[in-house]
């Protein structure tokens, strides 16, 4: 193993405990954001999942390494949120009358 | 035989094979899990009332930051490894195992506890939720009319608040005696409870059998997995790296289901 490449993974190291700080971070603002009061419970749904898809993206970027990975796991990924987000918008088509029942 | 590309990258993907595997795997995960969260989206969107306060956040958030501890221990291991540095992937994979071990424990100690939380309602119609004395679990009526305990009562310690949720945690009632001319119907809060707790069993079950999944292959890394270090490194750095991806994919499913089950 050459200098250069140990050098690589201590610096990674580094950054792989800056994420779990951040991490823990993210878990103590979704648990005090919860408490506070937004001014609708769909607000707070909001926030909650808003906070959670950051934590998200800090372990499948850095832990996961997706921040710097090869053509083909981005299609994968691609192809699995397309159908992953089809899943979603389902259920929010057929449940339209509840769901902006929310915003008024 | 030899497997092919277990270490070297096939030049058409410039992947090693395991890893487009694990990421293939993972793929059908989220399909998996996405119909699951959509479910839930579905049954609380149509649900008259949804409730909150049934599940302990403190104990939520506990688990949160173990499964997160668990995902840096499990990128160090990896790590240590590429450092050439076997003690220390030990070190770190150990802790890993003992993670995964102390989230399940308190997950069944979260299950007993609902299994041990009681919904009644007495022939007059009042309804109440508490704990029978002694906590048994999982009674029904039917345990009440025991030929063995004839005549015999049991004490019933109603929630405060007297509803489901508000009173899950909080202190006690005065406590009556139920026996089984004056019950009728007596059930634990299981999935069979409400649809939020049949949601919640189903999501967070399936979750702790993954836990349970990863940490046996961690375990078989850390313990006998672990002597092909000695005669093929790269590839053993290989196999805890995909072993890593998927533990992270479980973390990443607890980050979702921390705050739409415990919080919101």
């Amino acid at each position: 193993m050459s200098e250069h490449h140990a050098h690589e993974i201590r610096q990674a190291t580094r950054k792989y405990i800056y994420v779990f700080l951040a991490l823990l971070l993210g878990t103590v603002i979704t648990v005090v954001a919860a408490y506070v009061p937004f001014g609708s419970r769909s607000l707070n749904v909001a926030v909650a999942l808003l906070i959670a898809s950051a934590k998200a993206f800090l372990v499948a970027g850095f832990f996961m390494h997706l921040i710097s990975e090869k053509k083909l796991i981005y299609g994968l990924l691609g192809a699995t949120g397309f159908f992953f987000a089809g899943l979603m918008f389902l259920i929010v088509w057929s449940n339209a009358d509840q769901f902006l029942s929310i915003f008024r | 035989m030899d497997i092919p590309h277990t270490v070297e990258a096939r030049p058409d993907t410039g992947l090693y094979n395991a890893k487009v595997g694990i990421w293939l795997f993972l793929a059908s995960e989220v399909m998996l899990f996405g119909a699951l969260f959509s479910s839930y989206i579905l049954l609380r969107v149509g649900a008259e009332a949804w409730p909150h306060g049934l599940l302990s956040v403190p104990i939520g958030t506990f688990n949160t930051v173990v499964l997160i501890t668990s995902s840096i221990t499990v990128v160090l291991a990896w790590a240590s490894l590429k450092l050439g540095d076997l003690s220390r992937f030990k070190l770190y994979q150990g802790c890993t195992v003992l993670l995964a071990l102390t989230f399940v424990a308190v997950k069944s100690f979260e299950y007993r506890d609902k299994f041990t939380h009681y919904y009644v309602r007495l022939q007059d119609g009042t309804e109440l939720n508490g704990h029978l004395a002694g906590n048994p679990l999982n009674w029904t009526a039917a345990n009440l009319a025991d030929t063995n305990r004839v005549g015999a009562s049991i004490t019933f310690h109603p929630d405060a608040a007297g509803g489901e949720g508000e009173g899950a945690h909080g202190g006690h009632a005065e406590p009556i005696e139920l026996t089984a001319a004056n019950v009728a119907k007596l059930e634990s809060w299981g999935p069979w409870r409400s649809t939020y707790l049949a949601i919640y069993f189903t999501l967070t079950g399936l979750h702790a059998l993954h836990v349970i999944g990863g940490a046996l292959v961690i375990a078989y890394l850390w313990g006998p997995g672990s002597r092909m270090w000695r005669s093929d490194p790269e590839r053993f750095t290989n196999r805890v790296e995909v072993c890593g991806l998927f533990w992270h994919f479980v973390d990443l499913v607890w980050i979702f289901l921390f705050p739409v089950l415990y919080l919101l």
